[in-house]
């Protein structure tokens, strides 16, 4: 079965692995930054203000539950194809998890800590941004790592309305009745989700400080 | 809106179809995941297999899952055991830690009594373990139930019953109508399935409110 994931012939040209996966990777990547812009300032603002968190609760469940093939296909009805649908129906799908995971990092923080940034003299706009997002981050970068594997995942979706990507080989492979093209596509996004997940946890390690990490994990309690 | 009015039969009919492939394997992967989740409970090792592999299937895309099954299993592609296999993975993949984690949070004071009062293991577990885990556990049903009836919809893209078929129906007659009364089908039906299981936990649960 993995004769066609490792025949020469399917890594080259512009319909090959490596150009639907840099697709795939591009898909994911622009629909997490366009999810963040939208949803870490949401998430901050009520976590930081402590206003509407029945809204972020709300949303986030409605959201939770719309079906993305239904958003892909409504908007391609209505807007035509092409990646703009893509997009629409994966942001609509990482908002939920990036927000949820802002704003309970930034409820999390230590209501002491935010009280001696204030007690400092720090303005609101540097205790959000100097105290309460870095000590955030563990749970910000949660929700992130959260969105990314649903949107790798869903991105296969994309392709059933002849969008590119890895989904690509798993529609073809149906369509021509090729399990192993279908099982190379499954076997290359799952691949592919776990790499996302090392760069996010790359990342994560870089950025926050070492004092929050974990205590206890690794070592006995 | 009115597409469901004026198509109320064959509305009814793919809602029954969606209803019976996201609750079967609610129902099947809750039932597995109690044994597991208890062992995971009890034992670091199964923690330390049990967890990576439920964060491994998770990131499997529904879709690919939905697809394999039928080589692996050996039956048709439009056998409806092809959602309900993948469905119920996804369920214990999410419930073991959710089973695991509400059972390690009963306080050692409480099993201990129990213990004291000569309670056996199976009794303890069904009579004060399992009790006192249910609110953390139904939180983890809530959340598997509506990410079922979510993804259901996407065995309709291989063909399966369900909304999803106004989906995919409504994408090859450009009949908007059709995917956006899918779309509200889903939805609703989320919400209703979440709200009931609320329910349900406070019924079941009715130490979790007192003395507020």
């Amino acid at each position: 079965m993995g004769g066609w994931l490792f025949d020469p012939a399917h890594w080259s040209g512009p319909t090959g692995i490596p150009v639907r996966l840099l697709e795939h990777l591009g898909y994911t990547l622009l629909t997490l930054l366009i999810a963040a812009v939208i949803a870490v300032p949401l998430g901050a603002f009520v976590g930081h203000t402590g206003k509407g968190g029945f809204v972020i609760v709300g949303l986030s469940n409605v959201l939770r539950a719309l079906p993305t093939t239904a958003v892909l296909i409504l908007v391609v009805l209505w807007a035509g194809l092409g990646d703009f649908p893509v997009y629409v129906a994966l942001v609509l799908l990482a908002i939920p998890p990036i927000m949820a995971g802002t704003y309970a990092g930034i409820r999390a923080v230590d209501p002491v800590t935010v009280d001696a940034a204030r007690g400092v003299g720090m303005r609101e706009s540097g205790v959000l941004l100097n105290v309460e997002i870095p000590n955030a981050l563990p749970l910000i970068f949660g929700g992130f790592r959260g969105a990314a594997l649903q949107v790798v995942a869903t991105a296969t979706i994309a392709a059933y309305t002849g969008a590119g990507g890895l989904g690509r080989f798993v529609f073809d492979g149906l369509a021509l009745q090729e399990f192993g093209q279908m099982l190379a596509g499954a076997v290359l996004v799952a691949l592919l989700a776990v790499l996302v997940d090392l760069g996010f946890a790359g990342l994560q390690r870089l950025t926050v400080s070492p004092g929050l990490r974990p205590v206890g994990t690794g070592g006995k309690k | 809106m009115t597409w469901i009015f004026e198509n109320w039969d064959r509305f009814w009919e793919v809602t029954e179809v969606h209803l019976r492939l996201s609750v079967v394997p609610v129902l099947i992967g809750f039932v597995l995941s109690i044994p597991l989740g208890w062992v995971a409970s009890r034992s670091a090792t199964a923690r330390a297999i049990l967890f990576p592999l439920a964060n491994i299937l998770f990131t499997i895309p529904s879709i690919a899952l939905i697809v394999i099954t039928p080589v692996l299993l050996g039956v048709k592609i439009l056998d409806e055991i092809n959602v309900i296999v993948p469905l119920v993975i996804y369920t214990v993949a999410l419930m073991v830690r959710a089973v695991a984690d509400a059972l390690s949070a009963v306080p050692g004071h409480v099993t201990a009594a129990a213990n004291a009062m000569g309670f056996r293991p199976v009794r303890r577990f069904l009579t004060v373990d399992f009790p006192l885990a249910l609110p953390v556990t139904i939180a983890g049903l809530r959340v598997a139930t509506v990410s079922n009836i979510s993804m259901v919809s996407v065995g309709a893209l291989v063909g399966l019953g369900g909304y999803g078929q106004l989906f995919t129906e409504g994408y090859q007659t450009d009949n908007s109508a059709k995917v956006f009364a899918g779309l509200i089908g889903t939805v609703v039906l989320a919400a209703l399935a979440d709200g009931l299981l609320l329910l349900i936990g406070r019924v079941l649960t009715p130490w979790a409110r007192a003395g507020r």
